[in-house]
């Protein structure tokens, strides 16, 4: 299934160079989870912190199942704060 | 005992400058800074007076860590009553002055009264002096700023100063010091312009020695410094990326106050983001951040230094606007920005610069932008008020020909510098002005992170983020994750970062330590530094004595329970898109378990039995 993938500061080093403003559309296997994402694209597990699917936060027990839906938005950060 | 124990009150009628000791007792209770300065505030003017007028008092304070070597502790603050408001104003400010200010021997700085003709102040340590500002009365901050810097022929005194838009009465007017940091909110420099004070010229050689335990203060600062240093926020995201690298992450939570709050997220926003400052432009091959940058004493060093696209249509023929000056933080980009729905990121930074540059707060500024291009987008106001221009959501040119006109007082500018509250009425629909008690909104939208709404509704200053900054456990999972849509365990939530804000706020140190540092890494510092015992629980407890104090003023000043609230599109129009799509902020069910919390009365007010325990 196609879903998009969003990889942000820090991150954004490990985006293929298709992708345009840190934005990607992405084929990944029926069932995959975000961990499996992660690897396929050298991300390591403990730099992305902040993991959001369609702006709602995915939990860190949730990151090993399968949990994503056709045109879902995987965006993703280190720690980050502002203010 | 960092305190160097004593303050300076300058009568600007009678042209006195006169040292005082300063109230111990007083600071065993309030640490210093917000809170200790709101103790004298509260002590000196009656809640009830005309912010603009000579009865009110404005003072600039230190906290006890400000100026020794703890990381960051180079803060002052400015408090006064808030011309905006009505309520009580506290706007912190980092760069250089206030370690200067300490550094010269004096914890704070008391104004009353006002001057006959402009005048400002040099202070060089022990000698304070009132003096003619005719030359720079009228002239921008950093006109003024080069002129004092030259006449003095000496590069290291710190200069804090008001602008053009603050001696025009734009009531949300900055204190801006060494050129790009600003005491901006709640229009204390409209205060400062008011008493006909146009700048404060400090210069400190004798240091801040006088601290408790020096080898306990050298320990725990290191150790502070080192945490910091580790944490991958304050180590190597803010100093990065800066605050600007929230714009995609609150974009994407579906919090992004857009268009005047009619949308939560906004199309533009990548446009306008940390990432879209690294990027190389055509022109010149540059991207718009020329580097970070630090305040005084500051490990983290999360401040903007930027440039504008040299082919930009906003400084052609304007070569003061074409070095690099203080970029744009992430509030500044949202108000400027998304509120605005204005996505060209050199605008942007030229209204950035014009705010720095004339002491204009960005926030309330861009709001009051943005209700103008709503009432513009409904025919309230038409071209004819606004002199020609098209007041369109997304306009660039307005947006910019906008700064420009509340910077120099002209025009259409000065509706604009009423702020969106005044607008809003003076136009006809009040329902359009996005504020809490008159105050303009920070980059939240409380339908997608609950508890901000309560942080608002509630915060001493009106609306505002630092007071209570819960995005921090709604988004950011610190110090635990809470979810942003759910109001559950918000009122516990509000009032802790409200209290442990209250007293990081008044010890010197900046509250972006927080993102590494909880009271348990604070405190260690302050009680080596300071006598009084200070302890996390007793740091705590003294926030939470600070925020019921400026609680009371407000009470006093004439503001109640009915003032805790949102605009009603807050709490009436559902949220269009993302994961919020479909709520409003429930307020309601927050209120009455926060006033519980607090050991406040239905109405609002802190019962005896809360008065009685904090010693109020
Ligand atoms: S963290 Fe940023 S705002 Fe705070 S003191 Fe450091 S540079 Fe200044």
């Amino acid at each position: 299934m196609k879903i998009t993938l969003k990889l942000y500061a820090s991150l954004a080093r490990y985006l293929p160079p298709e992708a345009v403003r840190n934005v990607i559309e992405i084929e990944i296997p029926d069932g995959a989870s975000v961990h499996e994402v992660l690897d396929r694209y050298h991300v390591p597990r403990g730099e992305a912190h902040l993991i959001l699917i369609n702006g709602l936060y995915v939990e860190p027990e949730q990151r090993d199942e399968a949990i994503f839906r056709a045109g879902d938005v995987l965006a993703m950060w280190p720690p980050v704060a502002g203010g | 005992m960092a305190w160097q124990r004593r303050l300076l009150r300058v009568n600007l009628t009678a042209g006195t400058c006169v040292e005082e000791p300063l109230n111990m007792e007083w600071a065993m209770k309030y640490i210093g800074q917000r809170g200790l300065a709101t103790k004298y505030l509260c002590e000196e003017i009656d809640p009830k007076v005309d912010a603009l007028s000579p009865d009110n008092k404005l003072i600039m304070a230190t906290g006890p860590l400000t100026g020794t070597m703890a990381a960051t502790g180079g803060r002052y603050s400015v408090i006064t009553k808030s011309p905006l408001t009505g309520a009580v104003a506290c706007s912190n400010s980092g760069g250089f002055i206030g370690a200067e200010l300490k550094q010269a021997g004096w914890d704070m700085i008391i104004f009353e009264g006002r001057a006959a003709e402009p005048v400002y102040l040099y202070l060089e340590n022990d000698q304070a002096e009132l003096c003619p500002a005719g030359d720079i009365w009228g002239k921008s901050i950093w006109e003024a700023d080069e002129y004092l810097h030259t006449k003095y022929q000496d590069p290291l005194i710190r200069i804090a100063c008001v602008g053009r838009a603050a001696e025009q009465g734009c009531l949300y007017s900055a204190v801006v010091n060494d050129l790009h940091r600003a005491a901006g909110r709640s229009g204390v420099g409209t205060v400062m312009a008011s008493k006909h004070l146009k700048a404060v010229v400090v210069r400190g050689t004798k240091g801040v020695g006088n601290v408790r335990d020096p080898k306990a203060f050298f320990q725990a600062t290191a150790a502070g410094k080192k945490t910091l240093a580790e944490n991958a926020v304050t180590g190597q995201g803010l100093p990065a990326m800066g605050t600007q690298v929230l714009m995609n992450v609150i974009n994407e939570v579906g919090a992004m106050p857009t268009r005047n709050m009619r949308d939560v997220q906004f199309e533009g926003a990548h446009r306008i983001s940390a990432e879209a400052m690294l990027e190389p432009r055509e022109s010149d091959g540059k991207p718009n951040l020329v580097t970070n940058a630090a305040c005084f004493g500051c490990t983290i060093a999360c401040g903007r230094i930027s440039t504008i696209d040299p082919q930009h249509y906003t400084i052609q023929n304007k070569p003061e606007y074409m070095h690099a000056s203080g970029g744009l933080e992430y509030e500044a980009a949202w108000a400027l920005g998304c509120d605005t729905g204005v996505d060209d990121l050199d605008a942007l930074t030229y209204a950035n610069f014009v705010c720095n540059e004339d002491g204009m707060d960005p926030i309330s500024f861009g709001s009051t932008v943005a209700a103008a291009m709503e009432l513009f987008d409904l025919g309230a106001i038409t071209t004819e008020h606004t002199g020609g221009i098209e007041f369109r959501f997304g306009s660039a040119e307005a947006l910019t020909k906008a700064a420009e006109l509340v910077a120099t007082g002209e025009g259409f500018g000065r509706d604009l510098a009423l702020g969106s509250k005044r607008l809003c009425e003076k136009y006809g629909h009040p329902d359009l002005s996005m504020t809490v008690k008159g105050q303009e909104f920070p980059a939240y939208d409380p339908r997608g992170i609950q508890g901000m709404g309560l942080a608002y509704a509630t915060s001493n200053r009106g609306a505002c983020h630092l007071r209570g900054y819960t995005v921090s456990s709604e988004i950011m999972g610190v110090p635990v994750k809470t979810d942003p849509l759910s109001t559950e365990g918000k009122p516990e939530l509000v009032k802790a970062f409200q209290d442990a804000t209250a007293a990081v706020d008044s010890t010197g140190l900046c509250v972006f330590t927080t993102f590494g540092w909880t009271l348990e890494d604070i405190a260690p510092q302050v009680d080596a530094a300071c006598e009084g015992g200070w302890t996390s629980e007793s740091m705590l407890e003294a926030g939470e004595r600070i925020w019921n104090l400026e609680r009371q003023f407000n009470l006093d000043a004439g503001l109640s329970k009915a003032d805790d609230t949102l605009p009603k599109r807050l709490l009436k129009d559902a949220a269009k898109t993302g994961p919020a799509k479909g709520m409003v902020n429930r307020l309601d069910e927050m209120l009455p378990l926060y006033y519980a919390a607090r050991g406040w009365t239905p109405e609002g007010a802190p019962t005896d039995e809360t008065r009685q325990r904090l010693g109020l």
